[in-house]
């Protein structure tokens, strides 16, 4: 294998299914590895809750962009099946009885279930009737959960007690980033190696068109319904996490806004882009966090600020969905792309 | 049977305003394809324009009227101009994040300007109510169903009488034929986008003066969707029939059935037309293999 600026050539098969190529790759997974272990033991408290949050949001973010990125069928609905992961992790754990990460694991399965029901629409719809169709089963979902009394509990919070290994007992931060990381690690290799088997690229294949993979052999059906399936399965993941995580499950979470953050995270980051995905996480949850921080600093010279730091971080939100989707519609995965080619090719343009 | 007068005056009156927000919801859909997702901000930021004319500038309602409607119109041009005209050709999911996020925009914006607390706007419509068969009915009520009929009637005479409305019917049902009858499709575009601010803006007066101004007022624009799926996406007649009976449906859930479940029916019709019959009442059948 060689890899020069007229690009990757390999020699055998084994190099060219890997998924690293070049020795500059290698190495940069190398530098982030080391970063990310080295996080919580540099940063401050809150930039560790932050920290956390993100590996949350990356797993759910990860299993939309399998949907939306890679199938091609859009989804406003993430926000319910995260609350339908929360739920049926919390319930199982608090009056199952189940130790957690049996109840996580039977919530991601819940989940995955009831995603694939709430993907049979998908048959008969495209596009924006698929759209409008998820942003129903995203209120139905809550709807239940808000109404359901004797499972959910109604309105009220479900509290979960902390959770314990033996006697150690997850209480602070720090040791949930070492319960969070693996599992974030575990869910983007997954979903990237998802897409070197054959049921990974009759996703693509559905996504790229239908009527051609259906040609080809790919079940359209059963593609679309497995689809719905998987995704959901990481957002019931990230929904159960989120549970035990902040120790409480309350409805008023997993809101509509939800779904449209997850949204917003794969489109900043890049759809169809596993790397995005990350990016859009650590970009989209950072941002909001930054801005209180920036907020609180500007306290002394512009008093008052405190109260419309709410306010500004909606708006600041929406500036950058609408700037992203006007001058980058590929997201940051496409920026990264660009900088890299730019240092590789210098001092040409091309 | 006076219970049901009365939830019959409500829902009829929450339809006729639901019937003017997906009036514009339409007007964009059939002229652009574009689905507005910021439909219901439009509407919320028309109630705020309405209410900072009247009480911060002190103006007349009459005059807080004309320029609320001013701002939304110039507002609407000014997002299919810098927002929507560089989305053209672009996949749905971009088409339909962009309003999302536009919908952020304008949400956060009416926040920063007037905070979070609701407002209350001097009333214009008129007072008092008229009991019938033992039933309480607002007559504002009834004035809010008497200028949304009105509204959609002048909509309608627009479309079949008068050049613009025309050539928008033109454009939407085929651009380039359009184009060499000498229409200009951008012209068009602009003026969609204006005339569904302008209704959203109507619709959010008559919203700001029954239950005042409030954040709340966006969640309208949720209810929207099940309203103009059932209508058809590209039909006017179908936003009044389907605005109509989404009205009334939620009031005689509300009322008969009760528990929280008015706020979810207009949801589950929306799924289950869009399995039966995507296109709606009266939409256009296209047929799509899927």
């Amino acid at each position: 294998m060689a890899a020069t600026s007229t690009g990757i050539h390999h020699r055998s098969y084994a190099s060219e299914l890997a998924l690293r190529h070049t020795s500059a790759e290698k190495f940069r997974l190398v530098l982030v590895v080391l970063a990310v272990l080295a996080v919580p033991f540099v940063v401050s408290p809150y930039w560790l809750t932050i920290a956390n949050q993100i590996g949350i949001a990356v797993i759910g973010a990860v299993g939309l962009n399998i949907l939306v990125g890679y199938t091609g069928q859009i989804s406003l609905g993430q926000g319910g099946f995260l609350a339908v992961g929360a739920y049926s992790s919390a319930i199982l754990h608090v009056r199952g009885d189940l130790p957690i990460p049996l109840s996580i694991l039977l919530a991601t399965l819940t989940t995955a279930v009831i995603g694939a029901f709430f993907g049979i629409p998908a048959l008969r719809l495209k596009g924006l009737y698929l759209a409008i169709a998820t942003l129903a089963s995203q209120e139905i979902i809550l709807f239940a959960v808000r109404n359901w009394d004797a499972v959910t509990g109604g309105r009220d919070a479900i509290s979960i007690p902390r959770m314990e290994l033996g006697r150690f007992v997850f209480r602070q931060d720090f040791h949930w980033y070492w319960v969070i990381l693996p599992i974030a690690v575990l869910a983007v290799v997954s979903a990237r190696n998802l897409f070197r088997t054959g049921l990974g690229r009759s996703f693509m294949a559905v996504r790229d068109h239908d009527i051609a993979a259906s040609a080809m052999g790919v079940d359209v059906t059963r593609t679309k319904v497995l689809a719905f399936a998987v995704s959901s399965g990481f957002a019931g993941l990230a929904g159960a996490l989120t549970a035990h995580y902040t120790g409480i499950v309350t409805w008023e979470r997993f809101t509509l806004e939800e779904s449209i953050l997850y949204l917003a995270i794969i489109i900043v980051g890049g759809l169809g882009s596993i790397a995005g995905t990350v990016y859009g996480a650590i970009f989209m949850i950072t941002l909001p966090a930054l801005i209180t921080r920036v907020g609180q600093d500007m306290q002394g010279t512009l008093p008052g600020i405190a109260e419309k730091l709410p306010a500004v971080q909606v708006v600041v939100f929406g500036l950058v969905i609408v700037l992203f989707l006007i001058f980058e519609p590929r997201g940051l995965a496409r920026i990264w792309q660009r900088l890299k080619d730019y240092v590789r090719f210098w001092p040409f343009r091309y | 049977m006076s219970d049901f007068l009365q939830m019959t005056l409500f829902g009829l009156s929450n339809g006729a305003i639901l019937a003017l927000a997906a009036l514009g919801f339409v007007l964009i859909y059939k002229a652009t394809r574009v689905i507005n997702f910021a439909q219901g901000h439009f509407l919320l930021v028309g109630a705020y324009a309405f209410y900072a004319a009247i009480v911060v500038l002190g103006l007349h309602w009459s005059l807080a009227v004309l320029v609320a409607v001013a701002f939304a119109a110039t507002l609407g041009v000014l997002v299919e101009r810098f927002v929507l005209r560089p989305m053209i050709g672009e996949e749905a999911i971009a088409v339909i994040m962009v309003t999302i996020g536009l919908s952020s925009v304008l949400g956060g914006g009416v926040q920063l300007f007037f905070g979070t607390t609701p407002r209350e706007t001097p009333p214009f419509l008129p007072s008092g109510a008229l009991t019938m068969a033992g039933a309480t009915m607002p007559w504002s009520r009834v004035a809010a169903i008497g200028i949304a009929a009105a509204v959609l009637i002048t909509f309608s005479i627009f479309f079949t009488r008068t050049r613009h409305g025309i050539a928008m019917r033109a454009v939407a049902d085929d651009q380039q034929a359009a184009l060499t009858m000498g229409i200009s499709v951008r012209r068009v575009f602009a003026l969609a986008w204006a005339l569904a601010a302008v209704t959203a803006v109507i619709g959010g007066i008559l919203l700001a003066d029954l239950s005042g101004v409030s954040a709340g007022l966006a969640g309208f624009g949720l209810i929207v969707f099940p309203v103009v799926i059932l209508g058809g996406l590209d039909s006017v007649p179908g936003t009044i029939v389907g605005g109509i009976i989404i009205g009334l449906l939620v009031q005689y859930t509300a009322g008969y059935v009760g528990g929280g479940l008015e706020q979810v029916v207009p949801f589950i019709v929306l799924i289950l037309i869009l399995m039966v019959r995507p296109y709606g009442l009266f939409g256009q059948t296209r047929i799509e293999r899927v």
